[in-house]
């Protein structure tokens, strides 16, 4: 622990070690969604990942500061990304990771999540990283298993990482959150990357505007006299949102989630809602072009775009791991000194940490 | 000869407009009549209902009984005997089990499994369609000649329009209700809950409630012009109650059914908040029914038009499952809410609140079932059959679902503190129910 300590020391001021520093996130049992998180807490991961990346810019990337902890990546979903970006934020905090997939698991033998979870659990995992088709599947295992949660991506609910990493990356790129005007564009309605980031980037206080088709945009922000669940403003005309943005970051238009029919053609929807060279022209100068990723390249952004001088999104990919780190290095500090001092939360509905999901208007 | 006596209860039975403290009289399993408190008499039992409410037992036009073919959920036997803890002393099954009620073997089945059960009478709906598969009308002719008190495909919709007005018209000759569970499958597209502001909170697929809205549309249009009986299951939105309002003013055939849950919660359940209060969690599965938990204003406007009696009947759509059927993510989890032995509660609490009568809620759980459905039952008639209630509705207590008579434990209430509490319940004049004994 102590290369990170020390930093962490040296940025403190503090001379003692890890048992008398503050424990920034004390008393938080779970990532499962921004909407529960403050302000300071997510400032904390923050100033976390920026020692993370120091530690990730050495020769030999690897801290103690996790020894001896086991932590599994339950991956119940395809993913390249976030699960290499977790299994290497693990292992530089020197973790034992294992990684569990849907495939080649006891899953396809029909075990039940929440088996799954009891399994590895039993098996002595410290922190489980889940990823899940299903929203809220994270909520559901944090409900009965008492063990701490990091939400990998739930269904169309919510990626809290990924809008750490984007707030991170805004930050790294502008040197602040407050102030700017992001605009988020695309399949709003199944996007968790749009939720996470409407709440996380609200709390650091930029404006948000989700923009997309009306069949795109989540059923209630389009009603009529309806008011946005999330504190965000909906556009669905582009060139009108993206005038001025200094963040664009348009989201992957999810192909089979079209069966459905709520686009008329991708070539239609390229043509209203991709982002193009001269489209990008509108937005404020400087600004940056975000993507969660995996981008359809032609479809919601050109390729000069995607890998164009405005582009972050490998800056993206490179800070999801110092972030990560961040995530579990705080959690994992918080849940052993709330393991000491507390009973588990599981069960404890009054319990300030139980999974609440809080409505913030 | 046997003769009961129910002593100092008050007696409220809205079909026979009485609500007073007196005695009831049973002898051999009927009704005999109603004598003073100080009469004397030789009874072999008397039972003691100072400070009970004493009405006719409650009838359900709308259960899941799950026999044949889900036994593990829950048996005629054990939904029988959670009916009768729920104050139930008729419960009307769906014929959604395995296989489907289509024949008159398939009901005479039910009906022998309900006579060896020790509970609530059971009577069976026969399917409108063959397995429900929604292609061809089952036999109702040979279905009605069996015993059913209606049709339905509960569990889905009827959604072949002309397969609606076919049954419609059959529906005339055999003057039994079609019910309907009025849900359009593309309009709900495999939403999990309600549409609306929590499924978007929560990356919930929603249905919105014009699915249902639109079938019930189609379904009263079609009642207008066969003159067919349509009885509407488990009403849930504003829109239904619109509909209906339309259907009564014009005169057609049509009622409808609304239940405990529809009435009492909404989709800030899923989210957690109950009443006002984070007291609950996300995606809890329990919530999880179908028609889904509405909005506030699609209660509120159930609530109003059940207190002006333009909806018919409170159905509780008991919906046992198994513990794995719900302990799994909100998108896997089955639809259905375990409602016999918390019905009581639940509307009590609309009456605490001044949102209803208790003279309405029991009109709405006894007399009204019976006569859309041509039942024998409802009221404390002399010569009738004793099927009585006796409950405390002053009475808290904690619902425990681990303790249910249910197979099924599933339920939102698990933990909540409720107030109207049943205390015994004679079926023919058996008491097949009594607190803190069965």
């Amino acid at each position: 622990m102590n290369a990170v300590i020390e930093s962490a020391e040296h940025t403190n001021g503090a001379t003692n070690g890890v048992a008398a520093a503050p424990i920034p996130w004390a008393g938080r049992r779970h990532v499962l969604d921004l909407n529960d998180f403050s302000r300071d807490e997510v400032l904390q991961v923050l100033e976390t990942a920026d020692r993370m990346k120091e530690v990730l810019a050495r020769p030999i990337r690897r801290v103690p500061a996790l020894r001896g902890r086991s932590i599994v990546n339950l991956f119940y979903e395809a993913s390249t990304r976030t699960r290499v970006s977790f299994e290497l934020a693990a292992k530089t905090l020197g973790a034992d990771v294992v990684n569990v997939s849907a495939t080649g698991s006891s899953v396809e033998k029909g075990e039940t999540l929440l088996d799954t979870v009891r399994t590895l659990h039993a098996l002595g995992a410290d922190l489980l990283t889940i990823r899940h088709s299903h929203s809220g599947a994270p909520y559901t295992v944090a409900a009965h298993v008492d063990v701490p949660v990091i939400n990998a991506g739930d269904g169309t609910h919510a990626h809290p990482t990924q809008a750490l990493l984007d707030a991170y990356t805004i930050r790294e790129r502008f040197g602040r959150v407050e102030g700017l005007r992001v605009v988020i564009v695309g399949d709003i309605a199944h996007s968790r990357v749009a939720r996470s980031n409407a709440w996380g980037l609200h709390l650091l206080g930029a404006s948000v505007c989700l923009c997309g088709p009306p069949t795109l945009l989540p059923p209630t922000t389009i009603a009529p006299a309806a008011e946005p669940p999330w504190p965000v403003e909906i556009d669905m005309d582009l060139d009108h949102a993206i005038a001025d943005a200094d963040v664009v970051m348009p989201l992957r238009v999810q192909l089979e989630r079209q069966e459905g029919n709520r686009l008329a053609s991708l070539r239609a929807y390229a043509r209203d809602f991709g982002i193009s060279r001269q489209r990008l022209a509108r937005a404020a100068p400087g600004a940056i072009v975000m993507h969660p990723g995996p981008m359809n390249e032609g479809v919601e952004i050109d390729a000069d775009v995607a890998h164009g001088a405005q582009s972050v999104v490998q800056s993206q990919v490179t800070n999801g791991v110092a972030v990560r780190m961040a995530v579990i290095y705080l959690l994992m500090a918080a849940s052993q000194v709330g393991s000491k001092a507390r009973a588990p939360a599981q069960h404890d509905r009054g319990g300030r940490r139980e999974p609440q999901m809080e409505v913030r208007a | 000869m046997t003769r009961i006596r129910i002593h100092g209860g008050r007696v409220v039975d809205p079909a026979e407009g009485r609500d007073e403290v007196t005695d009831v009289v049973i002898v051999d399993g009927r009704v005999d009549g109603f004598i003073g408190q100080e009469a004397g008499g030789e009874f072999d039992r008397t039972i003691d209902a100072a400070g009970l409410v004493v009405a006719p037992g409650f009838v359900d036009l709308h259960c899941h009984l799950r026999e044949p073919g889900f036994e593990d959920k829950e048996t005629i036997a054990t939904g029988a005997l959670a009916a009768a803890a729920g104050g139930f002393t008729t419960v009307c099954c769906m014929p959604n089990t395995n296989p489907t009620l289509d024949t008159a073997n398939d009901i005479a089945f039910v009906y022998a499994r309900a006579q060896a059960a020790h509970g609530a009478r059971v009577l069976p709906l026969g399917t409108i369609t063959r397995g429900q598969q929604g292609r061809e009308l089952s036999d109702a002719s040979e279905l009605a000649g069996a015993g059913v008190v209606g049709f339905s495909d509960d569990g889905r919709p009827v959604w072949d329009g002309r397969l609606m007005r076919y049954a419609l018209m059959e529906s005339l000759r055999h003057k039994k209700p079609i019910v309907n569970h009025c849900e359009d499958p593309e309009i709900a597209d495999g939403g999990v809950m309600n549409q609306g502001r929590v499924a978007d909170l929560l990356g919930l697929k929603g249905q919105p409630a014009t699915a249902e809205d639109v079938m019930v549309a189609r379904d009263i249009e079609l009642a207008r012009e066969t003159g067919g009986r349509l009885h509407l299951a488990h009403i849930s939105t504003e829109g239904s109650v619109a509909l209906l309002r339309m259907a009564k003013r014009d005169g057609l055939d049509v009622t409808a059914e609304v239940t405990p849950h529809h009435l009492t919660m909404t989709d800030a359940w899923v989210l957690g908040q109950r009443n006002g209060k984070a007291s609950g969690r996300p995606y809890d599965t329990a919530t999880k029914v179908n028609p889904p938990l509405r909005g506030e204003s699609d209660r509120q406007a159930l609530v109003a038009a059940l207190a002006e009696g333009l909806i018919d009947v409170i159905a509780t759509d008991h919906a046992p499952h198994r513990s794995i059927d719900k302990d799994c993510t909100y998108d896997e989890a089955a639809f259905g809410i375990s409602g016999f032995e918390t019905a009581l509660g639940c509307l009590t609490r609309l009456v605490d609140d001044g949102q209803l009568t208790m003279l309405d809620v029991i009109r709405r759980l006894t007399w009204e079932p019976c006569r859309i459905f041509n039942l024998p039952y409802g009221r404390i008639t002399p010569g009738l059959p004793a099927d009585i209630v006796l409950f405390d509705p002053r009475a808290q207590w904690t619902v425990d679902a681990a303790r249910f008579h249910s197979k099924g434990k599933n339920t939102p209430l698990d933990g909540e503190t409720l107030r109207g509490a049943v205390v015994a319940t004679l079926v023919g004049g058996d008491v097949v129910y009594e607190r803190g004994t069965v």
